[in-house]
This record gives structure tokens, sequence and C-alpha cells, in this order.
């Protein structure tokens, strides 16, 4: 009775799986797909294991129950216990054939994941930080070397390596409908593979506790078709558009006189420092903050003000800006497209 | 019937003089005198039943926060002071000391048919080192000092770039004063169990329970210096500027992992391995036979001490290892389900050919089966190298850890203490009291953990202190919440129950059960000498098997306080040794050792002018006692009257 009642509830929250979820259960690539069916496979062997043995003890039970309350005499029954033998013997043949069979499997799984590769990949090198990702597509020329942050764009059904390396701590690279998780170590730098086959945005997120704003460090990969993102590619390596306008040239001027260009780059300015995220296409990107908040101008005011109170622990300090000051920095930031 | 009910023994003299030899002192200071394995025993269950009520606060606190998304009880920084003072208290201060040090050291002098533990001067130190250590922790986080990196502190966040203040030197440090608990312990039982068996418990006669008690004190022996090595390394890198896991000089980062897992992983056994111990005793007792396949079982828990060292590295899957070393690791991880599969089908067959009389204790023990086996599927789950990748670091681990540590320990627990609190206070627990508790307990167990599982599976990682909308976890979380409300409510239940039954439960006399092992020959609760006449034993369940007339050992003096040594396969008596009585002197080398650990915190010569009282301490705990110890060599002449 105990083991049956769990069943409907296991049925109906393993398949109430929603769309446009980010799920392990929604792939959108092959590397996903593998692990999908993978998952399902053993589920499937563990629950009827499950069932198996919780009828057994049941049945076990129930067989011998006795509702008397003094103390019974100790019994022995030696037939039985030969019976038992070869039942329990048996069982656990099974037991280690079951095993074996989720091992092979398992490796099969594993050997196709990590065999989706190529020659010609699109390469990505992600570097954590606390608490966003820096993202570089990087170019034997380095002036063809894109630079961004937190959201990642590749091309549609093409295979990506991504290079994962980190700049403090250890972080974990984790867009469950893509790929498993990959560590990013310092002082250690690995590769693993990635394809996305239908275009979308799909969310991750850091999995690997890495301080006071571990919850606040997710990215997004944009999927979308080669010209696409070829367009965007082309859009990115550009430098920044100088400002033109009497507003926009004031907000360039609070940026450059102020704490932002401390820690940010906008190519095309004297804006270079690497601590903090490239800003050169801040308006290109869909969030801010490391998916906290959406790219508005509200959401982006509030966040240069006090991002303290958005983001507690983050290191990026509050600019207590004039109204004005800041009406023309959001401005200005806003035509970095 | 075959249970020898022992004889209720009038005051005779020899009791009254075991008694005055025996005597542990009373009082304030007496307290801290005593060195005997009841009181410690009872001590370290009391004291880490409490931490398991403070870390249970934390985990409601933190369900809490999670409720709903975007909730705003507790920012960040308490949040992750939270899941790792939690997790910390729940292994180090709990789960440990009182499954394999609180119980082992209170039922395994009596189930070998000894008058006291082996070391117990010893063991009365682990006692005070635990707990100053676990007071460390818990003061640090009250100080607002509470260690912050995650139970696990994994480097370099928890080195001291990115952890300044002393956060994570009080975790560090906490980890050595618990471990030295835990060896200490460890020795004592080993040294117990190979060496102060009764007179014909053998080692294949040797109850089940005392087999895993006696691999789990080796597994100890072996994995706890593991951690110490890597906490103390670590404490290193933040006092004294050792570059050990600092990648910027070569330092690597991985090593500690390696290092912890090497200890965790087996850390999960050393919980684990007392637990089905409780069970393969609690499933005899109650299917009313002898365990089926004592061989099977005693092998399986072997081939689990061994097989739990080898696979740690399924902790580190997502760390990008190369597929070879990722297969073993997956290979070793199944195979280990292989002892625990053995033992599920030898109880399920002790059952079947049993009569189940399913009083409390045993419906604690089905709940174990029907819990701990999704944990232990779940598991299977997790040992597959590419499903790790996905669920790793989710709620599908914080789930299946769970099931895993309180289906697999805390039911087995529960069950253990509504068997064995009888034998330790004297008196019953209420049945009805006790059922409302198993219920109450597992509805809420099953639906704040069962629940995790999706929240995993549908991408939420571990240790987010909040989260968004959108991403529609809520629902599940709410439900994970509720759950502990039932929880709450079950253990309070237990709580009450425990003192009413203290104050006014039924007399349990001395085997309420009529179980077969010897605590059962001693009364309820047990005098310090344990025996009044030391036993011998004729099979596996001492009680059930023995004779009508059974001897019982001779020859060991009642006005020193003495036991009988027996040598290590055949417990055959080797020659009689003298204990150590009570002392104020484990307290007060606890008390040096611990200055010089804390102080070594804030400065390195903490440790070299802290010996100074540890030194001084230790010559007065070995101060010579000013008589000649009993002789440790056979005495031939006396052999014939060791079994009268």
């Amino acid at each position: 009775m105990i083991g049956f009642s769990r069943v409907p509830l296991l049925a109906a929250g393993v398949f109430a799986s929603y769309p446009g979820d980010h799920s392990i259960l929604h792939p959108a690539g092959p590397q996903a797909s593998n692990i999908e069916w993978l998952y399902w496979v053993i589920f499937w062997i563990v629950f009827v294991v499950y069932v198996v043995v919780v009828l057994g003890f049941m049945r076990a039970g129930a067989r011998t129950y006795t509702s008397a309350d003094e103390m019974l005499p100790i019994m022995k029954d030696e037939a039985g216990d030969r019976r038992a033998s070869w039942a329990v013997g048996s069982a656990i043949t099974i037991t280690v054939l079951t095993l074996f069979a989720v091992l092979v499997m398992s490796e099969i799984t594993g050997k196709k994941v990590e065999g989706e590769t190529s020659k010609n990949p699109v390469t990505i090198q992600v570097i954590g930080h606390q608490w966003w990702w820096e993202v570089i597509y990087p170019d034997p020329q380095a002036d063809q070397t894109v630079t961004t942050a937190n959201e990642i764009h590749v091309p549609v059904g093409k295979r990506v390596v991504i290079l994962t390396n980190s700049a403090d701590v250890i972080h974990s690279f984790w867009a469950p409908s893509i790929n498993g998780k990959r560590d990013l170590l310092p002082g250690y730098s690995s590769a693993f593979w990635l394809q996305i086959d239908q275009p979308g945005v799909y969310h991750g997120q850091c999995a690997e506790f890495c301080g006071l704003q571990h919850a606040h460090m997710g990215f997004s990969i944009v999927a979308e078709r080669e010209d696409a993102f070829s367009q965007w590619k082309a859009q990115q390596l550009k430098p920044a558009q100088d400002p033109t306008e009497l507003v926009t040239v004031h907000g360039r001027d609070v940026f450059l006189s102020h704490a932002c260009v401390m820690c940010h780059t906008i190519r095309g300015t004297d804006a270079g420092s690497r601590l903090g995220p490239d800003l050169t296409h801040i308006a290109s990107r869909q969030m801010i903050a490391a998916e906290t908040l959406p790219n508005t101008p509200g959401a982006l005011a509030g966040w240069i003000v006090d991002p303290q109170r958005i983001k507690p622990g983050n290191r990026m300090s509050p600019n207590p800006l004039q109204p004005d000051d800041l009406q023309a920095l959001i401005t200005y930031l806003q035509t970095l497209k | 019937m075959a249970i020898s009910e022992p004889v209720v023994v009038p005051q005779s003299g020899a009791a009254d003089r075991l008694a005055r030899t025996w005597a542990q002192p009373r009082g304030f200071w007496g307290w801290f005198q005593n060195v005997h394995h009841t009181a410690i025993g009872v001590r370290f269950m009391v004291t880490s039943f409490i931490f398991f009520l403070l870390g249970g606060v934390l985990a409601a606190m933190m369900r809490w926060q999670l409720v709903r998304p975007e909730h705003n009880a507790i920012g960040p920084d308490l949040y992750n002071q939270l899941f790792t003072v939690h997790g910390s208290t729940m292994i180090f201060l709990f789960a440990v000391p009182m499954m394999f040090q609180g119980f082992g050291v209170y039922v395994v002098p009596h189930m070998c048919g000894t008058r006291n533990i082996a070391f117990p001067r010893l063991n009365a130190f682990s006692y005070y080192i635990y707990v100053v250590g676990a007071l460390l922790l818990w003061v640090g986080l009250f100080l607002k000092t509470g260690a912050d990196a995650g139970w696990f502190a994994y480097v370099p966040l928890s080195g001291p770039e990115f952890t300044p203040g002393k956060r994570s030197d009080f975790w560090a440090q906490m980890i050595t004063f618990t471990e030295v608990s835990a060896l200490g312990v460890a020795i004592c039982i080993t040294t117990t169990i190979l060496r102060y068996r009764a007179p014909g418990m053998t080692l294949n006669r040797m109850p089940i329970l005392l087999w895993e008690k006696l691999v789990t004190s080796i597994m100890v022996i072996f994995a706890m210096p593991s951690v110490m090595v890597v906490s103390s390394m670590l404490l290193m890198d933040r006092t004294i500027n050792t570059q050990f896991f600092n990648p910027s000089v070569g330092g690597d980062v991985l090593l500690y992992q390696h290092l912890f897992w090497f200890f965790g992983h087996p850390e999960v056994y050393i919980i684990f391995l007392p637990a089905t111990a409780i069970v393969s005793t609690v499933v005899a007792v109650f299917a009313r036979r002898h365990i089926f396949g004592y061989v099977p079982i005693v092998t399986s828990v072997v081939a689990t001490g061994f097989l739990g060292f080898s696979v740690w590295v399924h902790h580190m899957f997502a760390t990008g290892l190369p597929q070879m070393s990722a297969s073993f690791f997956t290979a070793a991880s199944l195979m280990i389900v292989i002892p625990t599969a053995v033992q599920f089908y030898c109880w399920m067959a002790t059952i079947w050919h049993g009569r189940l009389q399913l009083k409390l204790p045993m419906l604690w023990i089905f709940g174990f089966f029907f819990v701990f086996l999704i944990g232990g599927l779940s598991g299977v789950m997790l040992a597959s190298v590419p499903l790790d990748w996905q669920v790793h670091d989710t709620f599908f681990v914080v789930a299946h850890f769970h099931y895993v540590l309180i289906g697999g320990a805390l039911f087995p627990m529960f069950g253990g203490m509504y068997f064995w609190i009888p034998k330790i206070t004297g008196r019953m627990m209420n049945d009805r009291l006790g059922k409302i508790h198993f219920w109450l307990f597992f509805v809420g167990f099953n639906l704040t953990f069962f629940t995790m599982h999706f929240l995993g599976l549908h991408g939420m990682p571990r240790r987010v202190y909040t989260y968004t909308p959108e991403m529609r976890w809520g629902a599940l979380n709410l439900l994970a919440t509720i759950g502990v409300v039932f929880m709450t409510a079950g253990i309070l239940v237990f709580i009450a129950n425990f003192f009413q039954s203290k104050a006014t439960g039924r007399f349990a006399g001395p085997n309420p059960w009529g179980a077969g092992s010897l605590e059962w020959a001693t009364p309820s609760p047990p005098p310090h000498y344990n025996f009044l006449e030391l036993p011998t034993v004729n099979g596996r369940e001492a009680l059930w098997e023995a004779e009508p007339n059974q001897p019982i050992v001779g020859g060991v003096r009642e006005d020193i306080p003495e036991v009988l040594v027996t040598n290590t396969l055949d417990s055959e008596p080797e020659y009689r040794d003298e204990l150590p009585g009570p002392s104020i002197w484990p307290f007060l080398t606890a008390i040096a050792v611990s200055i010089a650990f804390i102080w070594s915190i804030f400065s390195p010569w903490g440790i070299a002018y802290g010996a100074i009282p540890v030194v001084i301490t230790l010559i007065g705990w070995l101060w010579p006692r000013g008589h000649s110890p009993s002789p440790r060599v056979p005495e031939p002449a006396l052999e014939a009257r060791w079994i009268r």
C-alpha cells in the first residue's frame, strides 16, 4: 500500500514537463537527446525494480504476518531456507545482469554524447567570473575575436565546442536542454561539445556553488540560423559607434569619468578594463546582470544606481549619479547595439 | 521457549563488590570523570540528537526562504551559512556521532559481553573533543562567522582569497575536532570487538551488528585521515600562506576534491552500515528467527567497506575527467549496489520464512525498505556518467542523498531508538505515539524530498537562495516546504513520547522484545558492571542458543575493574586486563587540545604554545596507577578457572 500510493505521484510528476521549460526532459540537441533516452531507459528499469522489491517485501510481510503481541518462540525452517537460498541467488544474478546492462548503456550513451564532434566547429571560450560569464569567440586574427557576456549565440545545427576556464572560483556551465554540465575550474581548461537543432533561446545557470550570488549567475544560449548568426557576429565585431547627439556624448563622458571605466570595456572608447562584462554591444543583449534583469532603461538605471540591492554581494559598486547624468548614460548605453 | 530470561539476582556480595568497583563518581565534577561506556554513549547520542534538532531548524529556515519565488525572508549571506552549517551539522555533528560513536559506544561492550569499552579514557576524551568541535561551528554561526562555503568547502571559494575572515577556519577546525573524536572511538570499538568478546563468540558467531561496527571502525581509521589532511591543508593555506590549492602558483583545486571525497564517500557508508546493522538485528527479532544469510550479509558488509573506498570520483564526474577513469568509477559505483542488494534480499527472505510481528521498531524498518530503496535506485541513475552530467548539483541530487541518508540512516535510527531505548532507560516507549510519529514523518519526508527529484529534472540547481517565477519551480517548492511541517510534528511527537516514557513508561524488564544478543542479558538500564557474571556464548544469537546451564566466566577479579581479554579469531581467554577507572584527565586534556586547535586558527603559534598544556595534561593522564597491572601473559594455571 505504501509503495503503491507513490506510483501515481511518480508518474504524474515525471510526465508533467511543460513546454518551453528548460528541463533535461526537453532536449534541443543530440547531446541532451541521448541523455534523455538514457534517462528513460534507466528510469523504467529502476521503476520496475522498485515495484518488484516493494511487492516482495509486502508479500513476505503479508505471508507471515501475525498480530500476536506476545513473544513468539524462535523458529527454524530449514526447507524454507533452502528455497530462499535459490530465490536470493537468482535475485542477485538478475541484479548483477541488470547493473551490467545499465553500465553498458551508460557507456554507449557517454561515447555518443562525447562523440558528437567536428573538425570545423564553432569555437566559444566561456570564462566563469563571480557572478557572470565572459564569452569569447576566438579567432587567429586578434581583431576578429568577439568578446561578449552572458548571452551566447550559436548557429543552429552546427557543432559547437565550448572551451571552459574560470577567472576565480569553480563554476559549472549548465543548460539542461542542451547538454550536461561541465565544471569551470581555475587552473584547468577543458572542452565539451554541444549542438542545438531548434532555433530559440535556451536558459542556463551556474550549477557549482560559487559564493554569494550563485543563484544569480544565469546565461542564455540564442540558437539562430546561420545567416542571422553571421550577422550577429559581424555586428559584435564592430567597435562602438561614436555618439552623435548631445545627450549621448554626455552619456559617454559620464561613463568615462565615473567608476564604470574602472571595470568595463567599450571598444572604440578609452574604456578597456576586463574586470566586468564587455559593454561594447550591451544594447544588443536581452538581459543584464547575468540574466537577473531585463535589459530595459528602467532596470538598467536601477542596476547602475544600486546593484547591491538587486544582487547583494556582487562586485559592482553603487553609483549615485545625478538624474540627468544617469539619464544620459542610459541613453548612451542604449545606442550600443 | 529458547529464550533464556536472565535471572534477576538479589543483591549478592558479588553484586555489591562489582557495584563498588565499577562505580562512577557523581555530582558536578563526577560528571567530567565518568569513563563508563554507557554514560559516554548516552552523552554522544543525546548531544548529537540536539544537533540534529538544530540542523533541522536550519533546514526549515531554508525551506521557508524557498517557499516561493523571489521570497525575501533570508538574504544570500545567511542562506549560504544555513546550508553550510546544516550539511556540516547533519554529517559531522549528528549522523556519525549518533550512528557510529554514540550507538556503538553504548551497545558494543554489552554485545561483546564485557564490562567496559577498551581504552575508556580515550573514549571519554573523544566525547569532550567532539562537543568542543560542535560548539565551535555553532558559536561561529551565532557570532555571524558561520561557515559559508558549503559542507564540502571547495577551494578556491573557501580559500583565503574568496572567504576572508575566519569562517572557513571555523569549519576546517571543526572537522579536525570531530574526526579526532571519531578516530578515538574507532580505536576503542575495534579493540573492544577484537579482544573483549565473550568466550565462545568466535568471529563467525559475532552478531552482524558487531561485524558492521568493526568494518565501520576500520573505515573510519582509513577515511578520516584524508579529510583531516585536506582540512589542515586548507587551514595552512589560510593561516600560514601555504599554496596547496592556489592555481595561480601551481596549486591544484582538484587535489582538494579528491582528498575530500576519498573521505566523503566512505563517510556515507560509515553512516549507512550502522543502519543496516540495526535493520539486520531488528528484522531477525521481529521475524522471530535467525537472520537468513548470515555469511552473505557479513560478506556484503565487508565488501561494502572495501568498495566504499573506490567510488569517490563519482562526485566529480562533471569536472571533465578522462573517459577511462569515469568508466572505472561508474563500474565501481554500480558494483557497490550488489552488496546492498544482497542484504535486501536476505532481509526479505528472513521475513518470508519467519513470523512477522509488526511492532513499532519493525514498522520503521519497513519504512526504511520503501524509502531507502528510492534513494538507492536514484543512486544507480547517478552512477551513470551522462545522467550525472545532467542532474549533478541539482535538487535531484538533494532528493537522492536525503532518501539515502534519511531513508537509509534516520528511519533505521528511529527504529533502533524504539528498540533500544527500553534498554537504556528501562522503560517502554508509547506505541501509539510511536506510530503517529512514523506516519507524520513518513508523509512529510516524502512530500518534501520526492518533489525535489522533479525540481532537479526541471533544472533547479542546488544551493541557490532564490529563483525567478519564470522558472516555474514555485509549486513544487511550496509542496516541499509543506512537508517540513509534518516532519517537525513527527519529531515533536517523538520527543514528547521520550519524556513521557522516561517518566511514566511501562517497565521494560531485561528483554522486552525476546531478542538474542547479549545486551538483553543485562538488566534495563544496565548497572555499571554490565554483567553480574560474565557470559559465554554458544551461537550467533547468544540468548536464543544458550544452554539451560550455560557456563559463565570465572576468575576475573571483582575488587578491581578487570575484564577478560580473548583472542581475535576464536575468542579463547588469554589474560585479564585492568581497565583505568574514572578520571578528570581526559576532560582536562580535551580542554588543552581544544585551546591549541582553536588558537591555531588565529595564530600558528597556537600549536607551539598550546602543546605545553597538552603535554602537561597527558602526563597527568598517563601517571602510573601506583600498583602493578594485571599480568598480560597467558596464565595456564588459571585457564581452568576462566570458564566455570
